[in-house]
């Protein structure tokens, strides 16, 4: 009685101090983490701390269930490279993925704008129907909701996820060591850099497209050959691999140190990011992930990425060390060094 | 205050000799060219981009002789290396300390 | 990328950081102030601050228009732009400057019709789309930009276009140099110059720094190699006890700059007596405003505009940092009452003022690389 109390009191302590919500924290950088911080989890998560992740790892009479939760809601609903059912899908697949867990099912609920074509409603179920066989995962069910026009964009899918934990990996922030490598799964800011161009309002044309994907075959194949060694991994999608690796950062209280040559960038990507003044490290992707891995593991590591189909790209992009405490440095090969923080709200183009 | 990327014209619109598209890596756009009509660039020029719009052409030759200096700077401290193996040391002070060590 | 990726090679970047330690004399300190902020970002983007020696200071200019801006210009924008179908364009820099009751952005999601556009030209675009409604560009910049604005006014002209007016906010460079030279408390050695405003107005405008006040500038371009050959070429005059301009960025810069440009501004534009910058108070011929010719498409002379002036709390010492007698963490609000998420003054407001750059990209110290070589 006394601690349920104290645990309803501790609950309470609000420390979002924002009068209105706004577009940042969506975003997925600072301000989110206040809002989940700062509002969420007081009320929510009660006495339970610990990181924040991207899915949940829970204990049912004794079995260990994955489990998650994502929402899609992205303009224009159709892109070079893939469509909104196919994120959702690749998503919820790519979140339990890093977690350390295989999808076995996900339920999926729309929410519908009074108006929406049905082709375009048909376009993505089919959509998600094949992301979902391609990623071996069944649609277990579902909810529907129609709300007037004028909202919604279209559509937005929300989805939970539920799988069983690999064996062989046990992912936590708190086992990341100095020495650890930073590996990526391959070039980076394509799916951003393709939604901000395919918006219009830019005026940008590139031969780029979304790179959603199910990473689960080499997230796979990656516990499969180096499992003992893997600390962490996340998929880097809103506010990019910049925001992963600070949250990562702050969670372990080590420093990652990046190396600028070895981060895989395509052409495309690199010129809108030249031209718009955007930083490829805080841009969404949907098709990569990051990983921790154990310096000894790290050949491993890359060698079970190279030979898995959709791997050959993988690369070591730095590495975790003692400083700066809590922070993610950029190292160039002539000896500079640069802080990359977080970004407050969505990255947007600058001309100064 | 000064975003600006060098881009190749690609084409000079047809209908309107004041609107090109460039390509910047890959990414392309319409670009003015308002701003550089008293010498008219072409097809396969390089130039600099702000806001869509072209400053200035970019010179290949200049920025040829620039990398020539630049690779220059080195056969300078090389030259003065050799000086110094020759035991004339006093008549070339070594340069001031690193800032940051090995 | 071409032009990009040679000015950025390794090999280069090294040799002109060891020419810079072998000019910068031991017994000397140098203070040389980049003036654009496009410099102040790239010095922090490359990280060129470590390649170079104890006694070598950049200090940061006040070329960063967003920095400059009054509060007031921005509550004044936003409030022309709170009519009935109006559309408030602008670049995404000033997207999150916060005005006093709130930035663009959140005043977008209040309700208003907010759009971030690349150029000027797309905000025309927009207008052209939406005849039913009018267009306002909130236009920043300093003369890289407003020749840009200025054409567009002239295409707007041309077309007859009646839903389309400019905000206008730009400003000159030379006359905020003056301000910064003049002072008292003055401590700069001399200057990297702002490479692509000089791509409109020459190198000439910088003659009276070097024959007046006897500091040598030198023109630059933005790239790794480009700023350190600058340093290096401000090194070699400061040591002969020289004070010229010179134009390091030969490939793009002429020594007269662009006359098309230069005519475009003037067939549009006429400078204001005065106008104010934040951080440094009012600064006469500093700033322009549309002649009465383009008074159609002028925010100012078509709608009513409150002129709504804000001073900044005293506590913020950013005219100490703007005129390089401070650094940024020296400012006693820096890192506390004032970040880049609650900017208290200019400085901190956008990314590439000298405030939130080091807050950003510097503020931590910088650790030992050499085993991230070892490493690769």
């Amino acid at each position: 009685m006394h601690d349920e109390n104290n645990m309803a009191t501790a609950a309470r302590k609000i420390k979002f101090r924002e009068t209105q919500i706004e577009m940042a924290h969506g975003a997925g950088g600072k301000a989110s983490r206040r809002l989940v911080e700062g509002l969420f989890a007081p009320l929510l998560y009660g006495a339970s701390q610990g990181p924040l992740a991207d899915a949940a790892h829970i204990q049912i009479n004794g079995t260990r269930v994955a489990v998650t939760t994502d929402s899609f809601v992205v303009k224009p609903l159709r892109f070079p490279g893939g469509s909104i059912g196919e994120l959702a899908i690749n998503g919820t697949v790519n979140d339990l993925a890093v977690s350390g867990a295989k999808a076995e099912a996900i339920v999926v609920t729309f929410i519908l704008e009074a108006g929406l074509p049905t082709d375009i409603l048909e376009a993505e179920v089919r959509a998600m129907g094949q992301a979902a066989e391609r990623a071996g995962v069944v649609i277990a069910g579902g909810d529907t909701k129609v709300v007037e026009h004028g909202h919604a964009d279209g559509m937005y899918i929300t989805t939970a996820g539920i799988g069983r934990p690999l064996p062989g990996v046990e992912i936590s922030p708190r086992s990341v060591r100095v020495g650890d490598k930073v590996l990526l799964s391959g070039p980076i800011g394509d799916h951003g850099i393709t939604i901000l161009l395919a918006r219009g309002d830019l005026d940008l044309e590139a031969e780029l497209q979304s790179d959603t994907r199910s990473v689960l075959p080499l997230v796979q194949a990656l516990v499969r050959d180096a499992g003992a060694g893997v600390r962490w991994m996340r998929d880097p999608t809103r506010g990019g691999v910049a925001t992963s690796l600070n949250e990562l950062a702050r969670d372990c209280g080590l420093g990652i140190v990046l190396f600028e040559e070895k981060i895989p960038i395509r052409d495309g990507v690199r010129g809108a990011c030249e031209l718009l003044g955007l930083d490829p490290l805080h841009i969404a992707n949907e098709g990569q992930f990051l990983a921790i891995v154990g310096a000894e593991h790290a050949e491993a590591a890359l060698s079970a990425l190279h030979n898995t189909p959709g791997g050959e790209a993988a690369v070591v992009i730095g590495e975790v060390r003692e400083q700066p405490e809590s922070a993610v440095l950029v190292a160039t090969l002539y000896g500079g060094t640069r802080m990359v923080d977080m970004l407050v709200g969505d990255p947007l183009p600058r001309i100064c | 205050m000064c975003l600006a990327i060098p881009g190749k014209i690609i084409e000079i619109d047809p209908l309107n000799t004041t609107q090109a598209l460039v390509d910047v890596v890959g990414v392309r756009r319409k670009v003015d060219l308002g701003l550089l009509q008293d010498a008219p660039p072409v097809a396969g020029d390089w130039v600099l981009i702000h806001v869509g719009f072209a400053m200035s052409k970019i010179s290949e030759a200049d920025a040829a002789d620039q990398m020539r200096t630049l690779k220059m700077l080195g056969e300078v401290a090389a030259a003065m290396e050799e000086v110094r193996g020759y035991g004339l040391e006093n008549d070339f002070p070594d340069p001031p300390p690193q800032k940051w060590t090995h | 990328m071409k032009f990009v990726d040679e000015f950025r090679a390794p090999e280069l970047i090294a040799k002109a950081g060891e020419e810079i330690r072998r000019l910068a004399a031991a017994n000397r300190h140098y203070r040389i102030m980049e003036v654009c902020g496009g410099h102040t970002h790239a010095i922090y983007r490359f990280g060129l601050k470590d390649l170079l020696p104890e006694n070598v200071e950049l200090i940061h200019g006040p070329g960063c228009p967003v920095c400059v801006l009054p509060m007031g210009r921005i509550d004044d924008g936003l409030s022309l732009a709170a009519q009935e179908n109006f559309i408030f364009a602008a670049f995404g820099d000033m997207m999150r400057v916060p005005g006093t009751h709130g930035s663009p952005l959140e005043y977008k999601a209040r309700g208003m019709d907010v759009r971030i556009v690349y150029s000027p030209a797309d905000a025309l675009k927009l207008a052209r789309n939406n005849p039913e409604k009018h267009v306002m560009f909130f236009a920043i910049g300093f003369e890289t930009t407003a020749p840009s604005t200025a054409l567009t006014l002239m295409r707007a002209k041309a077309e007859g276009l009646k839903n389309f007016s400019v905000f206008c906010n730009h400003i000159v460079i030379t006359p905020a140099l003056r301000a910064i030279i003049d002072a008292p408390d003055m401590v700069l050695d001399g200057f990297v110059g702002p490479g692509h405003v000089s791509t409109v107005i020459g190198c000439q405008p910088y003659q009276w720094i070097a024959e007046e006040a006897g500091k040598p500038v030198v023109v630059s371009g933005f790239e790794p190699l480009d700023i350190l050959q600058s340093i290096v070429m401000l090194l070699r005059q400061l040591n002969a006890g020289e004070a010229r301009v010179e134009n390091q960025y030969k490939r793009v810069v002429a020594w007269e700059g662009n006359p098309a440009a230069i005519r475009a501004m003037d067939e549009v534009f006429e400078l204001r007596s005065e106008f104010e910058w934040r951080g440094l108070g009012f600064i006469p011929q500093s700033a322009y405003q549309l002649r009465s010719s383009y008074a159609q498409w002028d925010a100012e002379q078509r709608f009513t505009v409150p002129g709504v002036r804000v001073t900044d709390p005293k506590a913020a010492q950013c005219g100490e940092v703007l005129r390089g007698v401070l650094k940024p963490a020296q400012c006693r609000l820096f890192g506390r009452e004032c970040t880049p998420e609650q900017p208290v003054g200019a400085l901190m407001v956008s990314s590439e003022g000298s405030c939130a750059a080091h807050y950003n990209y510097g503020h931590l110290k910088p650790i030992t690389i050499s085993s991230a070589a070892a490493a690769r």
